[in-house]
């Protein structure tokens, strides 16, 4: 499949309805979505006849291209109800229901005498290296409470993962970041700098869109202990 | 939600720690489609080491569904094999129903496909 192709399809693609601010619910867009899951496809192979995790997948727009690029199946994880109901719509809609589907979980909890939020290994301990590539746009961690949700769903997705994991993220944190997956025994390189533009759906936006500039990472566990 | 998938997930509540009981999660009052899916012979031999046959076996025993109690010596060159694979794992979909934790009881429940897998805070 071509890219302008790919992004068309993906135009079709229902975003949340009713964005929920404290989930850091920003829809990715098509245009996003295609050029991460293309180059993931056609520079590395790491999409087509794939067993792929989509983290935190909102509408479904990340895992929806992950079919489309011949992924032979796809999981997309969510906490929110109203977020895996849209996916579902979109997923038939766009005609993927034969190879994506959806488990409602929670990869972070706040354990009760902590202000941080941990990972929730338990939850997942079924999925550790069941898949080979996964697949993330995080909520970077903007909102109070939320701080190092993104590190926190970059760990899960190594964790999962078996060859690599391409994920999306603010540039101003790559240094952090990259630091963080070099101490998990891991290589990650900047693949683009891309803009996600977050149009106005919050009350507190003053702007019309404001973009974003976010990095593409790609963290190679193919050949790690 | 398909076997594949099932094959995944245990019971996660605190306490719950039986390895042998929180795993696989037992299926209740299920409704079954299968949803026709383009088989491909690469992917499932490459998924076939990170399947627990012992609970996929199980499962596919209590929902009706026909699998070889082992996995042949050549998967790759047992169409047969393949094709029942296939099926079991990735043709059928559990739309509506629960899994129950045969440890502590939990029930997880799955709704138009989607498994509840959150928990409330106190089982965290």
């Amino acid at each position: 499949m071509k890219l302008k192709q790919l992004e068309g399809y993906l135009g079709e693609v229902a975003s949340f309805k009713d964005p929920k601010i404290q989930l850091e619910q920003y829809p990715t867009t098509a245009h996003l979505a295609s050029r991460v899951l293309y180059t993931a496809e056609t520079a590395y192979g790491d999409i087509s006849d794939k067993a792929v995790v989509d983290l935190g997948c909102g509408c479904g727009m990340l895992s929806i291209a992950a079919a489309m690029m011949g992924a032979s199946s796809v999981v997309g994880i969510d906490i929110d109800s109203d977020a895996l109901a849209a996916a579902q719509d979109n997923m038939g809609a766009l005609e993927v229901e034969d190879t994506v589907e959806l488990v409602r979980a929670d990869l972070c909890h706040r354990p009760a005498d902590s202000d941080a939020l941990e990972l929730n290994q338990q939850q997942f301990s079924g999925m550790r290296q069941k898949f080979d590539t996964a697949v993330l746009n995080p909520p970077f961690g903007t909102k109070p409470g939320n701080k190092g949700i993104d590190v926190l769903f970059l760990q899960a997705a190594c964790l999962m993962a078996r060859d690599a994991v391409y994920s999306l993220h603010k540039s101003s944190t790559r240094e952090h970041l990259i630091k963080k997956v070099q101490s998990w025994g891991y290589e990650c390189e900047v693949l683009a700098e891309l803009k996600f533009d977050i149009p106005m759906m919050y009350k507190f936006h003053k702007k019309k869109t404001v973009d974003v500039q976010v990095d593409l990472l790609r963290i190679v566990l193919r050949g790690a202990s | 939600m398909r076997l594949i998938t099932h094959n995944m997930l245990k019971c996660h509540v605190k306490n719950c720690k039986n390895p042998d009981k929180q795993f696989p999660l037992q299926f209740k009052d299920v409704k079954l489609e299968q949803i026709e899916a383009e088989r491909n012979d690469e992917f499932l031999v490459r998924m076939l080491p990170r399947l627990d046959w012992s609970a996929l076996l199980k499962t596919t025993k209590e929902l009706g569904i026909v699998i070889p109690e082992k996995v042949p010596a050549n998967p790759a060159d047992d169409d047969e094999f393949l094709q029942a694979l296939h099926t079991a794992i990735l043709e059928m979909h559990v739309k509506e129903g629960s899994m129950i934790c045969n440890g502590c009881g939990h029930e997880y429940k799955i709704t138009k496909g989607i498994p509840n897998m959150l928990l409330a805070e106190h089982e965290i």
